[in-house]
């Protein structure tokens, strides 16, 4: 009876909206996450709320702080919900709303609906090895802006507006109550359109459209994992592919190197006298980074399962009791 | 096991795939340019009337070889040489080059105002270090390319390419040797033909004047500076288009003329427009004075004004007393009615911005690492100039009167800001919070409202057909600083009609300098 979403949908919601500052990399990144699938025709659905926030940002690779900015924040809240096709297939969504502040200076913080992300997640292969399982997953998204927000206002905008299309490998081993799972995924990003007609990066563009690297980003996770409580660590990381540094005492840029490091924790447990509600939450910290803010999120959620068939297990895979 | 590696290979085939299927090449919109085809020659441009120049003659250029000569026949065998063996790369620079000399080293200037406009970071003791044109490589580099020091940059450069080629277009009208593809039919030619003859080579001349300025200018960023200019150089070469004597007596005579108006930058006020500590207070002081809240810095740490002189600086339209006299009256005084109303109007902005509000903020903004709203107008102006088929000494002059216009404008303005030393909005009332950031000096009158009043007044008349197009940007680009939180309306409103006022010295410069519409 566990819901799946949460790890993942947040892992990759805070990762992407809220925790990376100046770097809102848009969501498709950490896509779902854990080794954990719904069940045929069930649908978990919830709302997640996260706040994000830093003081300390690296302009390129040197690390600042900004006094005509103070702490910029970020509140995001989403609605994601994860529907079982299958036992092995699943389709994820999430839409989140964002807002921005900044405690000092003068500008102006933003707020509005950011991108809906849609995923689709499979797991072809669940085998025993050794004592333990061992389950492989292919997740595949794909992101686009769902309202017109403008990208071009870092660090205060609420997003990149790129579309991306993302491609996880994933695999699973749970031994016992304790489980690693490990994850790399490619995120093609489309070009976005500013509202400048010309910009300068390391050189003169004479246009709206702002080339945006594609990025790539690992994650590793290990806990524990049993009956309705699910504990882990994480550590994460987001690299993009290209791009470039802020200049010294420059406004950030869509476009530019946004890497990020971070490590937290995330807790899951199934309310048992309430079947089929499970609450997370968790926390996460940017240990580094380039072009982004060194950011420290923490978020919870609620999440129902709605189950569309007869009465059945809810969550499959890996082999949970 | 096996299904897993078919698993795996499949992801890794589609990751490596889904890239490279993805092209997100991105163009710029003069990056594809056809070659510049003037509509005419202008052949009488050497009669125009120059900025600086006390006559078309006063720069001397030797009598060229005759094309019977050897000197000459070694110099198309020079061409020819070249031409036998084209790179692509070759072939891509004498494409770039040949959309027309003066745009692209406008373009190229926008660029480096954008690379360097950007506000020194402060000291550890909360004061901020000055760009020291004498050790340009040091941070903070120099030179903070704000909007008055673009402003001042574009028109030098602009003047001076426009002088050299009304002397230019005096010595080929005079001397009369014809392009190499007339004089040896074998040589091949890579861009449009002209009758325009083609000594001294005007390509060349506006290569001298841009380097020549841009020493002074852009200290710091030679390296690049020379790269262009060989390249330039060398695809007329490529191109047939000139031979090097034409190439040489054109880079000379740009540096000469150039050399007259470096000497008048050097003495025209702009080195000291930032102050010093003590004129800082004074600003401060005067206003309290008059009864008046005076301007202060809303950067933490507080940054000094940015040049608080620069309405001392020399103009090009008009004396410094006309200047003075163009400045407008008062602002609403900062504890009246009529400005707590105007505060007010601006909070409702910002407090309820639109998306299409917000478009206009942000297409307008030209703030810190931009080429500034006088970069802005020479984009907008250079847009239009593509389609009009000028010659390149055509371009020049009507370059330089927008420039020309954009920095007497901004003496103008600065001199107004300084003068009444008007606090922003955000000042009177701290709940204001900007869409863009606000500019570190005095709000009356805005800027961008003064400098859209003058080009589109400019523009206007050298492009009549788009005049309600000038009018409606120039009306949005200074709405634009109300939306954004930064500008009360009277600064907008009057700063349009300042700025009118001086593109209309332009206007009637333009009516009789010689060169007809």
């Amino acid at each position: 009876m566990k819901c799946t979403i949460p790890n993942q949908l947040i892992q990759r919601i805070l990762f992407a909206v809220c925790c990376l500052v100046l770097l809102r990399e848009q969501a498709a990144a950490q896509t779902e996450i854990d080794g954990i699938m719904m069940a045929k025709n069930k649908f978990c659905l919830g709302p997640v709320y996260s706040y994000s926030s830093w003081t300390d940002y690296w302009e390129g690779k040197m690390k600042r702080d900004n006094e005509n900015l103070g702490r910029v924040s970020t509140q995001m809240a989403a609605i994601m919900g994860n529907y079982g096709i299958t036992d092995k297939l699943n389709v994820l969504f999430s839409l989140p709303y964002v807002s921005t502040k900044a405690s000092a200076g003068t500008l102006h913080g933003m707020n509005g609906i950011q991108d809906f992300s849609l995923w689709v997640k499979w797991m072809p292969i669940e085998q025993k090895i050794g004592k333990g399982d061992f389950s492989a997953y292919a997740i595949g998204g794909y992101s686009l802006p769902a309202s017109n927000y403008a990208a071009d206002f870092l660090p205060l905008s609420i997003g990149l507006r790129s579309r991306n299309l993302s491609l996880r490998a994933m695999a699973d081993y749970q031994l016992g109550w304790f489980y690693v799972t490990g994850s790399a995924t490619y995120v093609v990003r489309s070009n976005i359109s500013i509202d400048r007609s010309a910009y300068y990066t390391t050189e003169m563009h004479y246009t709206n459209k702002v080339d945006m690297p594609d990025a790539a980003s690992f994650n590793f996770r290990t806990g524990y994992r049993q009956g309705n409580l699910v504990a882990e660590a994480i550590i994460d990381n987001w690299t993009t592919l290209g791009g470039f540094d802020i200049t010294r005492n420059n406004m950030p840029f869509p476009s530019n190197k946004m890497n990020a490091t971070r490590v937290g924790a995330n807790v899951k447990y199934e309310i048992a006298q309430l079947r089929g509600l499970s609450l997370i939450g968790g926390g996460n910290y940017t240990i580094a980074g380039r072009n982004m803010g060194q950011a420290t999120t923490v978020y919870g959620g609620i999440f129902y399962i709605l189950d569309f068939a007869a009465s059945r297990k809810t969550t499959t895979s890996p082999k949970k009791n | 096991m096996k299904k897993l590696l078919f698993v795996t290979t499949t992801i890794v085939a589609v990751a490596i795939a889904l890239p490279i299927a993805c092209s997100k090449d991105v163009k710029g919109r003069t990056d594809d340019l056809p070659a510049l085809q003037p509509a005419k020659t202008d052949i009488e441009g050497g009669t125009w009337k120059p900025v600086l120049l006390a006559a078309a003659n006063e720069f001397s250029v030797p009598v060229p070889s005759a094309t019977t000569t050897p000197d000459y026949i070694a110099q198309i065998n020079e061409i020819k040489t070249w031409q036998a063996d084209l790179t692509s790369d070759e072939k891509a620079i004498v494409k770039y080059w040949s959309a027309g000399a003066i745009l692209r080293w406008n373009e190229i200037l926008r660029e480096l105002v954008a690379k360097h406009n950007l506000p020194p970071y402060q000291n550890a003791d909360g004061t901020y270090p000055a760009p020291n044109a004498n050790n340009p490589l040091a941070y903070p580099f120099f030179p903070f390319a704000n909007p008055p020091y673009a402003a001042r940059a574009y028109a030098y450069v602009s003047a001076a390419q426009y002088d050299a080629l009304v002397a230019a277009w005096h010595y080929k009208k005079l001397y009369n040797r014809q392009a190499p593809y007339k004089v040896d039919a074998t040589v091949q030619v890579l861009v449009p033909q002209t009758d325009l003859p083609s000594y001294p080579s005007e390509d060349a001349v506006v290569v001298g004047a841009a380097v020549e300025m841009l020493k002074l200018l852009f200290p710091g960023d030679q390296d690049f500076i020379q790269g262009k200019a060989e390249e330039h150089k060398r695809a007329r070469l490529i191109a047939g288009a000139n031979v090097r004597s034409d190439i040489e007596a054109g880079e000379a005579l740009g540096k000469a003329v150039a050399q007259k108006f470096v000497t008048r930058a050097r003495g025209d006020r702009a080195g000291t427009a930032g102050g010093n500590a003590t004129l800082w207070k004074k600003l401060e002081t005067d206003c309290e004075a008059r009864g008046e809240k005076p301007w202060y810095s809303l950067e933490t740490p507080k940054r000094p004004p940015m040049l608080p002189v620069f309405g001392v600086v020399k103009p090009f339209l008009f004396d410094s007393l006309t200047a003075v006299s163009l400045r407008p009256g008062p602002p609403p005084l900062t504890g009246s009615e009529k400005m707590k109303h105007e505060t007010n109007e601006i909070y409702e902005y910002v407090n309820n911005p639109t998306r299409e509000r917000l478009r206009i903020v942000h297409f307008w903004a030209d703030g810190a690492g931009t080429y500034t709203p006088p970069g802005h107008w020479d984009a907008i102006a250079a847009e239009d100039f593509i389609t009009k088929n000028y010659s390149e000494i055509r371009w020049a002059r009507n370059m330089a009167l927008l420039n020309m216009s954009l920095m007497d404008a901004a003496i103008v303005c600065w001199d107004t800001k300084y003068y009444y030393f008007n606090p922003r909005p955000t000042q009177l009332d701290p709940k204001i919070k900007t869409l863009t950031g606000i500019p570190n000096f005095p709000a009356y009158i805005s800027g961008h409202s003064t400098f859209s009043g003058a080009a589109a007044a400019i523009l206007s008349h050298l492009v009549p057909e788009r005049a309600s197009a000038y009018q409606a940007m120039a009306s949005e680009a200074s709405m634009s600083r109300m939306y954004g939180g930064i500008h009360y309306r009277a600064d907008c409103e009057v700063g349009l009609e300042v700025g009118k006022k001086i593109g209309n010295y332009a206007a009637e410069r333009a009516k009789t300098d010689g060169a007809g519409n």
